[in-house]
């Protein structure tokens, strides 16, 4: 409620600065606009800025820091209760006070001192939210007041204004370095933490892939195993499929369209073969699960082949009709950047156009065409939807396509979806699962940039 | 060409062995070219396939069958003590009235079982219908009216066609008592099949018959708007700013890296981002478009930024030095003149980012929009799911009924993408100016 006032008077705030540092700008040069340095817009901006914006950034620094802030005192408040109980009930604890505050239902019978912790937090939290109205008010004010005694003929506005727009363009670019990093660091965090439960090299090479663990340290058989060789397995046949689907006829369709169809057959088919490209995954999930997996159980049925209704084969044909589209595309243009003199130079010597295509203008865009393999490679393990609906759940260490299998994505989302607690190695082993994903992909894609920089071949 | 009975070939002319091999490389290259049509054939016929699967299993769930059927509204069963209370009248015993009113119209059936079976034709949803006209016009109680009531998802896909009835009485849904009294129905001309407007209108349910996308389709709303709101100021200034203003320098050259490597990481990956950071750091609510909305923006990121760099490209530089030579600011020159020109390739770019925003499914798994929810969502921080993640329930309902509106599903995403992109043409085509 404070903060929705606060937003709402800066909104006001702000705009009221533009308006009368703009006319106090004319005003102090008698309404000689030539006399100001910068146009009264940049006076307007001027004053606005130093007014809007010190406050936004304490703004949102509160929104980000609230809840973590807050958290320590209530902690405090159930100082005795919390003392002799285990870590996991305390942030448990620590939910059902916030979802009192909030006014909901808990699971369990409130306690006193759960009450009394809630009702705390609620106060604390609007007083610290007033205090946050209040401060943000005078921080507006004073930049407000500051900005306002420099308004003149001498400020230069617009170079300031026009300064702190780069400086934003520059904090907007360093958006996907923060990216990268919080992608590095969340991952690498949790796996972290995960390693400390179980040790790197028993999931790098364990054999044996079933996270459940123990809810009791005494149950049997339920220690749990995180080795991820069966996933591994699993996603690379997977992919392996799928390529062997996709490289054929990726790679000729678009020898074809490059080299021997006409202009009109290329305008039309091209942007058709792309929706293939812009199909949602989900959709090809569906495509696996309910077509070409019953299907393919139908037809190895009349064969006399006991074909699992989630075999690895049906993902990787449908995984493989999805990669078409990047290997062509990438290939296409590999094939095309291949200079006309060369071909000209093969037709000289006699060859014909398939001659041509396979003796010269394929192994001059090769280093293309192998990163658009390996590109596709990377897309083929990162991809999700496909193996979540089509694949299967439990880990086999199996060779026979026609079986089962489980990969590094579909682990990761059966181990996030649905309830979880964030301290437990199941939950973590998905961080360490995204982890493995994330450095092989990022291999791969160095290595195809590597490919397609290095070996190429340069005609110029 | 050898002529036929020349025994030595002339000069001119190729010897046998040659012509052979002429032939045989000439045939070569005509296979080559029937593999190239071949792959491109199966491309399509894939598409094809793809397509008609979908229309083919999905149309059936824009029709939805409702039973007409004569329902006497016993104020005894309704409102007992007569004080027409909404909230009473809400509450009342609906199921009963309901019962009452098939009995009355199958009198002929009075085992306990059949009844029972009979009343599974009806959708447990009918009573709710009953309710809502009670609720809406409580003038009606005491009066008899003819009702068109939802069928259960398994008279639905009978009516529909879907279910041989020839097939042992084990092996269907439907017992052969229950489809006699369908047959019944259709003979007294009470089974209607109509436009099922509810689809787009209901949120998900557990019963396949009053499932509905209403409340996907608004999560996803709210988690574009956010997406949007997000990724394009974001991408556009980052973009402008490599493009404009970056020096020449390590920085840059790292900006650039990272920018090309976010493309490529898996979907995924972002979904862990976004778990850790949004909900575990910044303890953003869970399964809400908020968080949904933000990760997306973060995953289209570098899409957006490539295609506004490639806009900005575009526009030459004669413009940027005639700006520059009546005296405008750098930051003039781009506010003023280069980003207004880019304007077309940059809408047709952020359309195209956010297709695939609503498309996207695995990342939204990961922060946990796949609660199953029925309310609408009322804003971006309540609990929502969004399309495709709706898909992919349904698809996971062992509920036959299911399958059709997972299609149908999939025919209302692909509507949209299709939509998008063809603006994203349209824009291309209408705004695009050749320097």
């Amino acid at each position: 409620m404070e903060l929705t006032i606060l937003i709402g008077a800066l909104v006001v705030l702000t705009a009221l600065a533009f308006v009368y540092g703009r006319r106090r700008a004319l005003i102090k040069v008698g309404g000689n606009r030539r006399a100001l340095h910068s146009m009264p817009n940049y006076h307007g901006w001027f004053v606005a800025i130093w007014c809007g914006l010190p406050a936004v950034i304490l703004l949102v620094l509160w929104l980000l820091l609230r809840t973590t802030i807050l958290e320590g005192f209530i902690e405090d408040a159930l100082g005795p209760e919390l003392a002799n109980t285990a870590a996991a009930m305390k942030s448990a604890m620590i939910d059902d006070v916030r979802a009192l505050t909030a006014g909901e239902q808990i699971a369990r019978e409130p306690t006193p001192l759960l009450l009394e912790a809630a009702e705390r937090y609620a106060s604390l939290k609007s007083t610290a939210d007033a205090a946050v109205l209040v401060i943000g008010l005078v921080v507006a004010g004073f930049g407000l007041g500051l900005a306002w005694r420099r308004v003149g003929p001498k400020l230069r506005a617009r170079n300031n204004v026009e300064a702190l727009v780069r400086v934003v363009l520059f904090l907007c670019s360093m958006v996907a370095i923060i990216t990268t990093i919080g992608i590095v660091l969340s991952v690498l965090f949790e796996s972290m933490r995960f390693f400390s439960y179980v040790p790197f090299w028993d999931f790098l090479f364990g054999v044996q892939w079933s996270p459940q663990m123990a809810i009791r340290t005494d149950q049997v058989g339920s220690s749990g195993a995180f080795g991820i060789i069966p996933l591994f397995v699993g996603t690379l046949y997977i992919t392996v499929i799928a390529l062997l689907i996709a490289m054929p006829i990726g790679l000729l369709s678009a020898i074809y369209m490059a080299e021997y169809a006409s202009r009109r057959v290329r305008d039309v088919v091209k942007p058709i073969l792309e929706i293939l490209a812009g199909v949602p995954t989900v959709v090809y999930g569906f495509f696996a699960a309910l077509t070409v997996a019953p299907a393919l159980r139908d037809a190895g049925a009349s064969l006399g082949l006991g074909i699992s209704s989630e075999s690895a084969l049906a993902a990787g044909v449908v995984m493989g009709i999805m990669i078409i589209p990047f290997i062509s595309s990438l290939a296409d243009d590999a094939i095309v950047a291949v200079p006309r003199s060369l071909r000209e130079g093969a037709y000289a010597l006699g060859a014909t156009k398939a001659e041509t295509v396979v003796n010269v203008v394929i192994p001059a865009a090769l280093s293309g065409i192998v990163a658009s393999f390996l590109l596709a490679v990377s897309r083929a393990i990162g991809e999700t939807m496909i193996v979540v609906m089509a694949a299967g759940l439990t880990a086999n260490l199996t060779a026979n396509p026609l079986d089962s299998m489980t990969t590094v994505t579909v682990q990761i989302v059966t181990l996030l979806v649905g309830d979880q607690e964030f301290d437990s190695p199941k939950t973590l082993a998905a961080f360490a699962l995204g982890l493995v994903l994330f450095v092989a992909t990022l291999v791969l894609n160095v290595v195809a940039l590597h490919v397609s920089r290095k070996y190429r071949e340069q005609y110029e | 060409m050898s002529l036929p009975g020349a025994s030595a070939a002339l000069p001119w002319q190729l010897s046998d062995t040659a012509t052979r091999r002429v032939r045989r490389r000439k045939r070569a290259n005509v296979r080559f070219q029937v593999y190239g049509i071949g792959a491109i054939v199966i491309g399509l016929a894939i598409l094809a396939i793809l397509l008609a699967t979908v229309i083919g299993k999905g149309t059936g769930a824009f029709v939805q069958t409702r039973i007409t059927l004569d329902v006497a509204f016993n104020e005894k069963i309704i409102d007992p003590d007569g004080s027409r209370d909404p909230v009473k009248l809400g509450q009342a015993d609906y199921a009963a009235l309901l019962k009452e009113a098939v009995a009355a119209s199958f009198p002929a059936v009075t085992a306990r079982q059949d009844k029972r079976d009979l009343q599974k034709l009806f959708s447990g949803d009918a009573r709710y219908e009953l309710r809502d006209m009670v609720v809406n016009d409580p003038s009606i109680i005491g009066t008899t009216r003819s009702v068109s009531l939802l069928a259960a998802s398994d008279t639905d896909i009978f009516a529909k066609g879907s279910m041989a009835r020839d097939i042992a009485e084990g092996d269907r849904r439907l017992t052969d008592k229950q489809i006699a009294w369908i047959d019944e129905l259709v003979a007294k001309n009470a089974l209607e099949t109509n436009f099922n407007w509810s689809f787009f209108t209901n949120a998900d349910s557990r019963a396949p018959e009053s499932a509905g996308i209403g409340g996907a389709l608004i999560g996803s709303f709210y988690t574009l708007l956010i997406t949007l709101a997000v990724c394009f100021p974001i991408g556009m200034m980052a973009a402008v700013y490599l493009e404009e203003f970056a020096p020449k320098n390590r920085l840059t050259d790292l900006i650039e890296v990272n920018i090309n490597n976010l493309a490529a990481v898996p979907s995924i990956i972002f979904g862990l981002l976004g778990l850790a950071i949004f909900i575990q750091a910044f303890h953003l609510p869970r399964s809400a478009p908020l968080v949904g909305g933000l990760t997306l923006a973060l995953m289209i990121l570098p899409t957006i930024i490539v295609v506004t760099r490639a806009a900005l490209k575009a526009v030459p530089p004669s413009i940027r030095e005639a700006a520059y030579g009546v005296g405008a600011s750098p930051i003039q020159v781009v506010t003023h003149h280069v980003l207004p020109l880019a304007v077309p390739g940059i809408a047709t770019g952020t359309i195209i980012g956010m297709a695939r925003a609503l498309g996207e499914t695995a990342p939204l798994l990961i922060i946990g929009m796949v609660a199953f929810i029925v309310d609408f969502p009322g804003g971006p921080t309540d609990a929502a799911t969004v399309l495709p993640v709706q898909i992919f329930l349904w698809a996971d309902s062992p509920e036959r009924g299911f399958e059709e509106k997972t299609a149908a599903g999939i025919m209302v995403l692909l509507a949209f993408l299709i939509l998008m992109n063809a603006i994203a043409i349209y824009l291309r085509k209408r705004f695009e100016v050749r320097w």
